[in-house]
This record gives C-alpha cells, structure tokens and sequence, in this order.
C-alpha cells in the first residue's frame, strides 16, 4: 500500500467565500467554458463531497472532459472556477491527480512503463533534481498495485490499451493525492483491467481519498460509485447514487436520444429487478 | 560531360583522409573539426528533445527566420559605425530574429484559427525572403561585406577561426549541461504536457527553456553549417537515433554521437574538399547515418521489419496448411483413425496450397519439410507423425479461439496474435476447459493422444 495516512484538511477557508466548504475536496463555483464564443460548459456549481467516488455521466459533447480540464487549468474558463479544500489550486496542485484520457499522448514515446509511473513522482522532486531510488520503488509499488508489476521494464508501445490505461492510473497513484480526476478510464479497456480499476477506486475511498471519473458506462455507474453527476452543458442533477441516478433524470440528461435511454431505462429496471 | 567535370576535380586520396580525420591536417583543420564535432553532439542532445516534442518544422522556421536579423543587425552596425562583420553583432541579429519568427507563429496559430503548420509556412517564406531582399541591398551598398554574410547561408568551416572553434565548443558545452539539469522536465514536457501542467509544472516556461537551448544551438551552428540546413544537425541524429533504442536516456546519447561524428567527419571532407559547401557536406554525412539506421536498425529498421512480416507471414501460412491438412483428413470419413485419414492427405492437392504461386508454394513447404511436419513419399507430400501432432495442436487451438470469440467476443484481450499464442497462455484455465467441452460436445476437440494437461507450460 503506497497511499500515505491521510492528511488533515486545510483549516484555513477562504474568507470572502463562507458558502464553500474547506472540507470539500473541490467546489466549483460558477464555472462557465466557452471555445471561441461557443459555450460548452454554464454557470456550473458543484461541491464534491469528501471521501467519495464520483461519476460524471452525459452524452458526448456534454463537457464532461472539459470540466475536469477547466477546473485544473489546463484550458482557460471564461467564467467562474475552482477551489480545492478552500484553497486555490496553486497551492495544492501535488494533491490533485489526473488521470488523463490513454489517447492524449504519444504511445510509442521511448520510455517504459516504470518511467512513466514515476512521473507522478517528478512533482514531489522539483526543479531539476534527479529522480532518486526511493522514489523509483514507490512508482515499483504504484505499478504493482494495478497488477503490472511484470511489465516494468517493456516500452509502452508494446503494452495492450488496458496495460496502457493501468500504467496511467499508476503514474496518478504514485503521486499520493487526496483527491483524483480520471478521463474516460474504463474507456476500451479489458475485463481485467476494468477489474483492477475497480479495485483501486476502492482502496483510494477507504484510505478517504476522493475519485471523479468522467464515466461513459451508464451500466456500471450504480455498481462503481457512490455519487453522480448527470451533466449536459450544465448541472442537470447531482448527488448520491440512490437518489439521483433515476430515468426521469437522465432523460433530461440525454434528451431524445432515444435509442440510449431504451437501454438505460432498461438496465435501470434490469437492476431494480434484482433488487 | 559530367563525369568529365568530376574527374578533373582534386580528389584528396584516401590516405589523405585517414591523415585528416586522425587530426593530422594542420592546427586549424583540426581545431574546426573539434568544433563542428562538440556543436553536433548539442544540436543531436537538443534535437533529441524538439524531436519528440514534435518541433522540427518549428526549428527549421526558427533557422529561416535569422536571415533578416543577420542583414538588419549589418546594417545596424554599419550605421553605428561598428564593424559590420563582427560575428558577434550578426549572430545576436540572427538570434533575436529567430525569436521573432517563432514568437510571430506562436502568436498566430493561438490567436487565430489558422493552424500551425500554415503559420510556420507564412512566417518562414517571409522572414527567409525579408533576408533576401536585405542581403541584396546591402550588396548594392558596395562595402564587400556580402561574402562575408553569404556564408550564413551555406556554411563554411574554412572561415571559422580559433576563437570561434572556442566559443561553439564551450556554448555547446553548457548546453548538453543544461539539457542534462532539464532532463527530467524535458521528458515529463515532451511525453505528456496536460499532465506536467496538472502537477503544477510551468509548462510554457519549460517549452521556453527548450526552445531557447534551440536557438543557441542554430545561432552557434549557423557558420559551421548554414541555416538553411543547421535544421538538418537538430533533426537528422535525433531522428536516426530513434531507430536504435527504446529508451530516452539512450536516445539522448546516441544522437549526440550521431551528431558530433557527423560533425566530425563532414568538417573533415568539407576541409578536403573546400569548393563544397561544408553544411551540404556536413548534413550528407548525418544523411547516411540515418538511412543506414533506417534500414537496418534491428527492431525499428525497415529491413527488420520486412524480415519479421514475412517471417509471421510463413508462420501463418505453415500452420493454416497444417490445419487444412487436418481437416481434410477429418472429412475424408477414410476406414480407421482420423489420425491416419490426415497423414494420408496429399499436401499438394489442397485448394490453399494450389492458390499459391509456384515459389511461394515451394518456400512454405521447404519450410513445413525443415521442421520435419511433411515429408515426401512416393513423389507426393504427406504429414510425418511430428507434423500431425502440430496440425492436431493447432486446430485445437484455433478452434478454441473460435470458440471463445462465438462465446465471449467482449472479453478479447487486445494484441492476441491468434494463431501463435496458444490459448492456455492468455485465457485462464476454467475457461479453457470450458470451451474444450463446447468443442467435445460438437465433436470438433482433436483427440490428442497425451493428456491436456502437458500442453499447458505453467
């Protein structure tokens, strides 16, 4: 187990916002994207609570990706932004991991999977200071956590995509962060693979870390996660699983897509069933 | 005629050049040459790094762009009455003009919507034909300073003097410095900048730093090897380097190598054969380093990969024989065994076998005969006992997977090579003998006459 205990929470809020909590891992407050002078994302309000598994679910084009850009800077807002346990980002960033869509970057980069791994490490060192043995075998233990000890050493070109997708969640878990955001992960990876997410997402809730994923899978999401996110260009709905992940509330989410919500509605009644 | 014209060239002899590459053609030959050599091994380092942040054509704009700034800090000098030709003054011009270049594309493919490659297009042309028209003009100027001005533009060891051989090799010696501090923020900038930023790493300033170790690295190869092609010293190791490893740190070394040998041994023939233009000569040397790494690199090399398709290639074509071979043999309903209805099948009558062409027919079965699976007989091509067993396993095998993928199509692990990897080695054991008993029951498994459990290695 690579995770550290659990550090405390900031206990210095930002005065001039009362209403965001200090204990929550991020709040987002009016946070609106546009590209060029189309929005993609409005007025989003959002307060992630603490110890939790998240999914944010929509339909493509939803702004689901850019959320999680726009609240780590990586894309500029036009409006609004974010704050993680009260604070700016700047000054928390080595408690924020991403874990970015595996299509972002260039597979057949020469580096091996233990190499990538470390780079979760890198913000730990700083300015020009050499990767050290200790910090190599703590990226060794990332990598065995998802099953993926024995690939060390093989480029990354030649890993399948799901070894590709658990090397990136390694590089985020060797980062030790507090709170975690994660594109797509479950996106067309194997069964073993998806397994082995599952199990981290997991052991990261009960070490009170805090996960959101943006989630494509609307079978799985009851199973996964303990909160939802049904976004489309806003907020339509937000909260624990039991109370928001119901037909009425994705049909707003998805709209007439019809097609989709067949399934849905179906896979909703397939799991009450069982119940 | 132009054989005429290349014979009555001088030739240097090859003693000649052995004297000459062994640093026996005189102090100042030598010096350039040490030059050149250290300046190969920064742009090849450097180069690693704009290589894979996919920054090449960016480079080769940064190049273009310095003409101007050369003609303009010319005649700046000139009119403040400092000597134009001091390289000092021309190599600064040079590099703030180069700057400007980048600064006018990155400006315009992030504030437009033009994209960049059409930016570097625009900025390049314009900048490199500004030079143009500054250098004709201050031909006109009479000052018989052109020459001197020219040689940026091809390149010519022959005019660098001692002092200029020290100055290259102690700037290019603190860039391979710097590059070696930078190293960890280079890789993390170039594999994955979304990510350096989420971790809090300034990105843009890191990109800066890798651009700047650009721009000194083309200013000091600018006399050596022209700008027009001091690109080539920046891309061309980096690039032949990649042929030959998988790691970056081994990359980086290699194409510094790469690099200062091309130096090397382009400022030597260049020295030889002083009417060539010693970038051109430079970069022809760098040029056949990187064909030859692209051909005949082990693993990434076109030949190695040529040889390794057609080796998968027989491979196939050997087992599918095998198989069809197999189920003939089970079709043929023959008295006794399937066993022996297989072994009696004519490896030539097959359907697969006559599609092919007569050569590609004989290599397969060379092929099949060599592992001791056929054998002839009586003039005809029959399965030896060892080629049954094979032709059993792989259409248990192949039936398998047949299976599997009917059965759990949603579960293929990704980068099954079916033919070759035996099921046991990907699926687990449940599985496996789950699928046995669907074939069993269709009477489709190929009775092996040892048990499963020797076929399965772990």
């Amino acid at each position: 187990m690579i995770l550290p205990d659990h550090p405390a929470a900031p206990r210095t809020p930002i005065a001039s916002r009362p209403e965001h909590s200090a204990q929550s891992p991020m709040s987002v407050h009016s946070l609106t994207v546009a590209y060029g002078s189309k929005p993609v994302l409005w007025d989003v309000e959002y307060e992630t609570p603490a110890s939790s598994l998240v999914a944010i679910v929509g339909p493509n084009g939803a702004g689901k990706s850019t959320l999680l850009k726009a609240v780590l800077g990586l894309i500029p807002v036009a409006a609004g932004g974010a704050v993680f346990w009260g604070k700016p980002l700047a000054d928390v960033r080595r408690r924020v991991g991403y874990v970015p869509q595996r299509g972002s970057v260039d597979w057949d980069f020469p580096v091996s999977a233990l190499e990538v791994v470390t780079m979760g490490r890198y913000g730990m060192l700083g300015w020009l200071r050499p990767v050290t043995r200790r910090h190599v075998e703590a990226a060794r233990a990332a990598l065995d956590q998802v099953g993926m000890a024995d690939f060390a050493d093989r480029q990354i070109s030649q890993l399948s995509g799901g070894q590709q997708q658990r090397v990136f969640l390694a590089r985020a878990l060797a980062q030790e962060a507090d709170l975690y955001f994660m594109d797509e992960p479950f996106a067309g990876v194997d069964a073993a693979t998806e397994a082995a997410i599952v199990d981290v997402l997991r052991t990261l809730r009960t070490a009170g870390r805090t996960v959101v994923v943006v989630h494509h899978d609307l079978s799985t999401v009851e199973d996964y996660f303990d909160h939802v996110m049904l976004l489309n260009g806003r907020i339509i709905a937000a909260g624990p699983i039991a109370e928001t992940f119901n037909a009425r509330n994705l049909q707003r989410t998805y709209g007439g897509r019809l097609t989709l919500l067949d399934a849905v509605s179906q896979a909703l009644s397939d799991v009450a069933g069982q119940k | 005629m132009m054989l005429a014209a290349l014979d009555s060239m001088d030739w240097p002899g090859l003693a000649r050049v052995a004297t000459v590459l062994a640093l026996g053609g005189g102090y100042n030959t030598s010096l350039v040459m040490i030059g050149v050599a250290v300046l190969g091994f920064a742009s090849g380092i450097v180069g690693t790094f704009a290589v894979l942040r996919k920054r090449a054509m960016m480079s080769d704009t940064l190049s273009h762009a310095t003409l101007p700034g050369i003609g303009l800090a010319f005649l700046a000098a000139v009119a403040l009455g400092v000597e134009g030709r001091s390289l000092p003054v021309l190599l600064a011009g040079a590099g703030l003009a180069g700057i400007a270049g980048v600064g006018a594309v990155h400006v315009m493919s992030r504030h437009t919507r033009l994209p960049e490659d059409a930016a570097m297009g625009a900025v390049l042309s314009v900048f490199f034909g500004l030079g143009f028209v500054l250098l004709s003009y201050i031909q006109t100027l009479g000052t018989g300073a052109e020459g001197g001005i020219a040689k940026f533009i091809y390149g010519q060891t022959a005019a660098m003097s001692e002092a200029d051989a020290i100055v290259i090799a102690i700037v290019a010696s603190l860039v391979v410095a710097s590059v070696v501090l930078l190293f960890k923020e280079f890789r993390l900038l170039c594999f994955d900048p979304d990510f350096a930023t989420a971790q809090g790493w300034p990105v843009g300033r890191i990109d800066l730093a890798l651009m700047g170790l650009v721009v000194i690295v083309t200013v000091i190869g600018l006399q050596a090897v022209g700008l027009i092609l001091v690109i080539a010293m920046i891309v061309i190791p980096a690039a032949a380097a990649r042929f030959w490893t998988e790691k970056l740190a081994r990359m980086t070394i290699v194409a510094g190598l790469f690099g200062a040998g091309s130096g090397y041994v382009g400022a030597a023939l260049s020295a030889l054969m002083p009417r060539f233009p010693a970038g051109g000569v430079i970069v022809l040397v760098a040029g056949a380093v990187f064909l030859f790494s692209l051909v005949f690199a082990p693993r990434r090399g076109v030949l190695s990969g040529f040889v390794r398709h057609a080796l998968l290639s027989l491979d196939i074509e050997t087992q599918h024989v095998l198989r069809r071979a197999y189920e003939a043999g089970e079709a043929a309903r023959a008295p006794g065994s399937v066993a022996e209805a297989v072994r009696a099948v004519e490896i030539d009558s097959l359907s697969i076998t006559r599609s092919w062409s007569p050569p590609r027919r004989a290599v397969v079965l060379l092929s099949l005969a060599a592992r001791g699976f056929v054998s002839r007989r009586g003039g005809e091509v029959r399965l030896t006992s060892d080629g049954l067993d094979e032709a059993r396993r792989v259409t248990r095998n192949h039936r398998l997977w047949e299976a599997f993928l009917i059965s759990h199509a949603d579960l293929t692990p990704s980068h099954v090579h079916r033919s070759a990897d035996l099921v046991e080695h990907v699926l687990d054991p449940d599985l496996v003998s789950r699928l046995e008993d669907e074939l069993r029951r269709g009477g489709k498994l190929p009775l092996t006459n040892e048990p499963m459990a020797s076929a399965h290695p772990c």
